[in-house]
């Protein structure tokens, strides 16, 4: 490249200056997460509907999800939303040791959550409270109980997708940040899978609600 | 640097990994533009089947189980691996970065992953194709695509992996556009075909998503058995209507506005004259884009929707007339007076406003409830969206088509051939489809194998039709296989059109300008009308 003498290294040759490429990168993401948030949309819609054609149903099945179990998750999400945006401060910080700490919170709380999920689903297997053809459970008044845990099941389940996506780029993460790859002068990569991990923080905090605490 | 040949991205890098592995917008845009032409040449092929099909009454060239395959498969691989990806993919990732003074796009890693995206997609398609086939229609409506013993699920889950493709091309433009404009490139002076895809681009991202749950629910409908679409199990049919058109109705301007962009170009270059209206034409392809979003229920007149779902719709429908016609009439007002160049990407633009016309005001009748209710599922629908789409978006696709090609192979094709070629689709397409609103007038359904004898005169023609227009095609594929070896060298400007891209060598260096350009104009500052490089 002709322009190479004052190019900085993490500079890609069509980005004219360091923070045009920053903004690029936070646009960029920013968009992608709206897309994630019209995906889900779509299952929120059919939530909404299926909850105004049979709101006695979703009120009896949702007994049959443990809160105790939700709560849970709930906090250990929260708090590794928390250590993400650590993990971020502490390389604008410069603080190497202490971001790949906050990295690796965030990466065992999160396999903590799939582990109470886990739980959660091996129960309702054991029970057959299952979507639709396979549902054989007995214990819930009303016609097409089944469709609860159909929407459930979707929901949590593509939610639980995006979980095991956000870890193993959090994995990569952990490996660029001991190499040195980040520092204050250049975290981008941190910075954009903090977004998404909220996003995917955010999505739960939405789902808890709707499926443990219908009233 | 000056050996033979000066270096330009063609031949900078030589061999096929330098292709595969290329992130350069340009590379990639022509490895977009050879799938989408592969892929136009499947669904044309399938088409010609079909009109053989139907050049006499009774079904007896393909059974009408094979029929139905013929056109669930046309319209699948048009829609999904052709029209979709084809001008903002091809032409735009060409173009784009050009037209703005930039190096290359704002993510030209994500814009690899896309290509190879879609071909995963479209070998998902290919191997539904292979195993069977799909006959559902290009919509799986439900219940049906969930009882059919027909390959739907890896066609589906081939456009569901497509749908991310068109995702990151939208995503990419809209970042390219908002961060990498060259100085002095301010909002109102970039071309209008970048406008277009501005306005694509949103709807890309906003409306594809939704397909892909969509898609992913049919799929796991059909595999698992969910129950949310099947009445039986106390879901809901037309809740898939509503999800499918909730995207699909943007996705056809997703195929339409980037083709309008394109018209804007060629029409203000080859009429050597300043495009007329340029901010109404801006702002009404967002208007396309916004109103895109709120017209879906259109196509579900008959399915049992609430009335006042159905006016509302209705009215909504008579919105998205406007900013179209808006764009017409400015069109037309760029020729009054221009100096009028008549070579083929003129011819085709001039083709464009005469046939989209037509399919768009056609498009008015059916968002009519009363009419559509009599015309729902005829021929007339055909011919309405082939107007739209064959008349619209693909004479745009021609008509950019033969406006870049100098730019993007440095060769001149043969001009004489060209016409020819333009003259034949034209009158081919008119016989195809026009015969078809006629056919839809007196009743004949869409979807049918055989039908009765009164309608033979009409097919007949549409048949004939169909062979002209596809000599035509041919011959196309022929003078720009041969331009590539032997067509004349093509100077950078031979246009004399004014936008960034003819100010570079053709075909244009890697980098594409070798100093950041500054802009202190308006695109089209043609000084007054004079000729070709006048």
């Amino acid at each position: 490249m002709s322009h190479s003498s004052d190019h900085p290294a993490n500079l890609a040759h069509h980005f004219t200056e360091v923070e045009q490429q920053q903004e690029s990168a936070k646009l960029g993401m920013w968009l992608f997460l709206l897309t994630e948030i019209l995906l889900f949309g779509g299952l929120f819609c059919f939530y909404a509907i299926f909850r105004a054609w049979n709101p006695d149903i979703f009120h009896n099945a949702h007994f049959h999800l443990d809160v105790v179990m939700g709560t849970l998750n709930t906090v250990v999400l929260i708090t590794s939303s928390v250590t993400m945006a650590l993990a971020i401060r502490s390389l604008q910080l410069d603080q190497k040791r202490a971001a790949l700490w906050f990295l690796w919170s965030t990466l065992i709380l999160a396999g903590i959550f799939l582990v109470v999920k886990y739980f959660e689903y091996a129960h309702k297997f054991h029970l057959g409270q299952l979507p639709g053809k396979y549902y054989t459970f007995q214990g819930i008044e009303g016609t097409n109980p089944h469709i609860f845990f159909s929407v459930y099941f979707l929901m949590t389940g593509l939610h639980g997708i995006h979980v095991i996506a956000g870890m193993s780029i959090i994995g990569w993460l952990i490996v660029k940040t001991s190499r040195n790859r980040f520092s204050s002068q250049y975290y981008t990569p941190v910075e954009m899978t903090g977004l998404y991990w909220h996003l995917v923080d955010l999505i739960w905090i939405f789902l808890f609600p709707m499926f443990y605490l219908i009233g | 640097m000056s050996d033979t040949a000066p270096k330009n991205y063609l031949n900078e890098q030589k061999g096929i990994k330098s292709w595969l592995l290329t992130h350069d917008h340009k590379r990639i845009g022509l490895l977009y533009l050879y799938s989408i032409m592969t892929f136009f040449l499947v669904g044309g092929v399938f088409a010609v089947m079909m009109r053989l099909e139907l050049w006499t009454p009774p079904s007896d060239l393909f059974s009408p189980d094979t029929y139905n395959q013929l056109f669930t498969l046309h319209g699948a691989v048009m829609i999904f691996l052709f029209i979709i990806p084809s001008i903002p993919a091809a032409l735009g990732n060409f173009v784009l970065p050009l037209h703005i003074g930039a190096k290359d796009v704002a993510f030209p890693r994500l814009n690899l992953a896309s290509w190879y995206i879609f071909i995963i997609g479209a070998l998902f398609a290919v191997y539904s194709l292979v195993s069977g086939g799909v006959d559902t229609g290009w919509t799986f409506y439900t219940p049906y695509s969930v009882t059919t013993s027909t390959a739907v699920v890896p066609m589906v889950f081939g456009a569901f992996v497509m749908g991310f493709s068109s995702i990151f091309t939208g995503l990419n433009f809209i970042v390219t556009i908002h961060k990498l404009r060259a100085p002095g490139m301010t909002w109102f002076r970039m071309p209008l075909f970048v406008w277009g895809l501005y306005a694509t681009a949103i709807i890309q991202v906003l409306a594809t998503p939704v397909l892909g749950i969509t898609l992913a629910l049919l799929i796991m409908e059909r595999v698992v058995g969910i129950g949310i679409f099947d009445p039986a199990m106390g879901g809901d049919p037309v809740l898939y209507q509503h999800f499918f058109w909730f995207y699909s109705h943007p996705a056809v301007y997703i195929m339409i506005l980037p083709g309008m962009g394109i018209i804007s170009e060629v029409i203000s270059a080859l009429s050597h004259k300043k495009i007329f209206g340029y901010k109404a034409i801006a702002f009404s392809s967002l208007g396309i884009a916004l109103t895109s979003f709120l017209v879906w229920g259109h196509h579900m007149f008959i399915s049992g929707q609430s009335e006042l779902a159905a006016m509302v719709f209705s009215f909504l429908t008579f919105f998205v007339g406007i900013p179209s016609g808006i764009k017409m009439f400015n069109w037309v007002a760029t020729l009054y007076k221009g100096s009028i160049d008549l070579r083929a990407p003129m011819l085709y633009a001039l083709a464009f406003l005469f046939l989209f016309s037509i399919g768009g005001l056609t498009g008015i009748f059916l968002g009519a409830m009363s009419v559509d209710v009599f015309l729902h599922d005829t021929y007339f629908i055909v011919a309405h969206f082939h107007y739209v789409m064959v008349g619209g978006t693909v004479m745009a696709l021609l008509a950019g088509l033969h406006y870049w090609w100098p730019k993007m192979f440095g060769r001149m094709y043969s001009e004489g051939m060209a016409r020819v070629s333009a003259l034949l689709i034209f009158v081919g397409f008119n016989m195809t489809f026009f015969t078809q609103f006629m056919l839809g007038i007196q009743g004949m359904p869409r979807r049918y194998a055989s039908y009765p004898e009164q309608f033979a005169p009409l097919h007949g023609y549409s048949s004939v039709g169909s062979l002209i227009m596809a000599a035509g095609f041919i011959l196309m594929g022929f003078y720009l296989f041969y331009s590539l070896f032997k067509g004349a060298r093509a100077d950078k400007n031979p246009w004399g059109a004014t936008t960034l891209e003819w100010s570079i060598a053709s075909p244009p260096p890697s980098g594409n300008f070798d100093n950041v350009p500054t802009i202190d104009s308006d695109p089209y500052e043609y000084k007054t009308a004079a000729g070709p490089n006048g």
